[in-house]
């Protein structure tokens, strides 16, 4: 199905600052410029790119540790980004929360979570504010396969269908737990089957099909905002790296990484740009400015003071603890 | 104002007063709306009526949902009040509580905040048993980020809770299921007892009793019958357990030189240790006597009767242990 030729750009743009600054990161981490904990979205750009152009920008999103993707499509800005995943106090969160716990309001993103499927409850939560404020807002939460088997998924569905909460759940099923393949962890084909037990709406989708994956999440969007409830979105997309950056992802088949290859999102949706009469000259100048946008971001992060230790007595309560 | 007015309706007043004040406020919990009753302890009778189902919500038996979708309004600006009927059942739902309500101000940097109080009841004496009646503050006094507040009287639970919903972080709201029928002065409208003071339940000279929630009222009779024996006993109600009013407390031993710390959750571990530990901080040369500290013994909560009544602190041992301060001899 297509979609319109300027919200395509916008996902693109989305999708390639998600890319960029992973890369980023990447070689950052790889060259010893920093050291930390770095759960790479490589692979699941897309998915997040084309979710986030079908919300608006006060809309609520509620991720997890593996969020990048999220948070960078959603709009958090690229500076205090670094800043933050760096430890510097010009990050979003002060250098307090770090990758893990990225959160800038500006943008919609509440919490990120570093506990497995507890995003859901708290999306619930936004989205009854929204409710009950009548306000237009919505809350989409997301998360991986694996947190489908945490009680707090089911106990979320349950409680949003109940309610008829405007929340779209997104599962990123990118086939793999930590270590563990969907097949071995998950007693049911696609976790979208899931959906039914809750009376709710489930939606099973490519990630990696731009077109498909922003129609299907407006279209939870629209029902959500028209107050017709809650949808459970199902992305397949893989990750292309290990769990986390620099763990061994040798327990993934020669055949799941040949397919992974394949499905690669990037060229896919370069491809696509092109079938939609975007050339050449204009994506890479488009490339260009993230490039320059990604390198000012890092440079910033790196120029930032460190927090003061001042900092572990501000923020525990509204009133600064004594010293 | 005359009169009198129970916990239980102090609460009441004390929740209805907030909502008619604030539309964000709204109350989540089982069976807490008009249909099912007003709940379980009919906390809420009457409020549905007031307000409406959307904001008095009826949830599922599912402590993880009700306290993530507080936190989430909380984030959003409203400030919802969770009741989980029993205070064991907050285990159920530690990471909410632990990992998102308490550290989300922090880890933010201070851009969100979690103004959620969770209102839980619980309490030994009736015979619920061990996963029904444990006294857990010591868990959430030990989190960096939480209040916890227990009242001891009707006047108290109104004001304390007024300032719970008022507070901009979370705050975990002790009510004891045997407290729900005391009655108190009736405090008038709008009364509101400021969190992290404590009270000074009764002025003395000898030996401060420093205590909270129910034990308040044993405390107080202990004293009274102690000052038949010419023994002057102060009795502190901290009111918020956690920060706690370290000047007050400080204060008062102070003056008398001699401490008991009593509360009914188990003693070891518990908060008695820290207010016990502080003391000899603040206080090592001027004490005239080791710290005593009273609390439950250490198993789960027993069932019958007669070994429920053993497994608390009784009167009896609150009088030895203030008898034990008095005839220290170094």
């Amino acid at each position: 199905m297509k979609i319109d030729r300027d919200k395509l750009l916008d996902i693109y743009t989305r999708t390639m600052r998600i890319a960029k600054t992973d890369e980023k990161f990447r070689s950052l981490l790889m060259s010893g410029k920093f050291a930390s904990m770095y759960y790479t979205v490589r692979g699941q750009e897309l998915v997040s790119a084309a979710a986030m152009a079908a919300l608006e920008p006060t809309d609520y999103l509620v991720t997890t540790y593996r969020g990048q993707h999220d948070q960078i499509a959603k709009g958090v800005p690229l500076k205090p980004l670094f800043a933050e995943i760096i430890g510097k106090a010009t990050g979003t969160c002060k250098g307090k929360g770090g990758a893990m716990h990225i959160t800038h309001p500006d943008s919609g993103v509440m919490v990120t979570t570093g506990v497995v499927g507890s995003g859901l409850p708290i999306a619930n939560g936004l989205a009854m504010a929204a409710q009950n404020r009548k306000d237009g807002r919505i809350a989409v939460t997301c998360f991986g396969d694996g947190a489908s088997n945490i009680g707090a998924f089911h106990e979320a569905l349950n409680m949003a269908e109940l309610y008829k909460l405007p929340v779209i759940f997104i599962c990123q099923n990118n086939r793999y737990g930590e270590h563990t393949a969907f097949a071995d962890h998950t007693c049911v084909d696609s976790i979208v089957t899931r959906a039914a037990a809750y009376g709710m709406k489930g939606v099973k989708v490519d990630g990696n099909d731009a077109e498909a994956m922003y129609t299907v999440v407006k279209e939870a969007a629209d029902r959500a905002r028209a107050g017709e409830g809650p949808t459970l979105i199902e992305a397949m997309c893989y990750r292309m790296m290990g769990h986390f950056f620099g763990a061994d992802f040798s327990y993934m088949p020669k055949e799941h990484l040949e397919e992974m290859a394949r499905e690669d999102p990037l060229p896919r949706l370069r491809k696509l740009m092109l079938d939609y009469q975007y050339s050449e000259a204009e994506l890479d100048a488009i490339l260009a400015d993230i490039d320059a946008e990604v390198e000012a971001a890092a440079q910033f992060a790196f120029d930032s003071p460190f927090p003061d230790a001042s900092e572990l007595r501000i923020d525990v309560y509204e009133e600064e603890i004594a010293a | 104002m005359s009169g009198k007015i129970t916990m239980a309706a102090a609460l009441n007043r004390a929740i209805d007063e907030a909502m008619a004040e604030d539309e964000g406020v709204i109350l989540l919990g089982e069976d807490v709306a008009a249909k099912q009753g007003g709940g379980v302890f009919k906390i809420s009778a009457g409020l549905t009526e007031k307000y409406g189902e959307h904001r008095i919500r009826a949830t599922p038996i599912s402590e993880q949902a009700i306290l993530g979708a507080c936190v989430g309004a909380a984030l959003a600006g409203m400030r919802p009040i969770a009741e989980i009927m029993l205070m064991n059942f907050l285990t159920v739902a530690m990471d909410q509580i632990v990992n998102h309500a308490a550290k989300l101000r922090f880890m933010s940097g201070g851009q969100t905040n979690v103004p959620l109080v969770i209102r839980t009841t619980t309490g030994v004496g009736v015979g619920f048993g061990g996963q029904h009646s444990d006294m857990l503050e010591a868990w959430f006094a030990h989190v960096a980020g939480l209040k916890v507040v227990t009242p001891s009287n009707a006047a108290d639970a109104q004001g304390l809770m007024r300032a719970a919903i008022a507070c901009n972080d979370p705050v975990i709201f002790i009510e004891n299921i045997l407290c729900y029928g005391l009655q108190s002065e009736d405090p008038g409208a709008n009364h509101i007892v400021p969190l992290g003071k404590a009270a000074v339940a009764k002025e003395g000279t000898d030996c401060s009793i420093i205590t909270y929630g129910r034990t308040v009222l044993d405390a107080l009779e202990v004293a009274g019958q102690l000052a038949e024996e010419g023994i002057s006993v102060e009795v502190i109600d901290l009111r918020t357990i956690a920060p706690y009013d370290e000047e007050t407390v400080t204060a008062s031993v102070r003056k008398t030189g001699r401490a008991v710390v009593l509360h009914e959750a188990v003693k070891a571990y518990g908060t008695g240790a820290e207010i016990a530990a502080r003391l000899n901080e603040k206080l090592f040369g001027e004490l005239k006597a080791p710290v005593q500290r009273l609390g439950g013994a250490f198993s789960a909560v027993p069932m019958a009767s007669a070994l429920e009544q053993s497994w608390i602190p009784t009167k009896d041992g609150i009088k030895q242990a203030v008898h034990a301060t008095m005839n220290w001899k170094k």
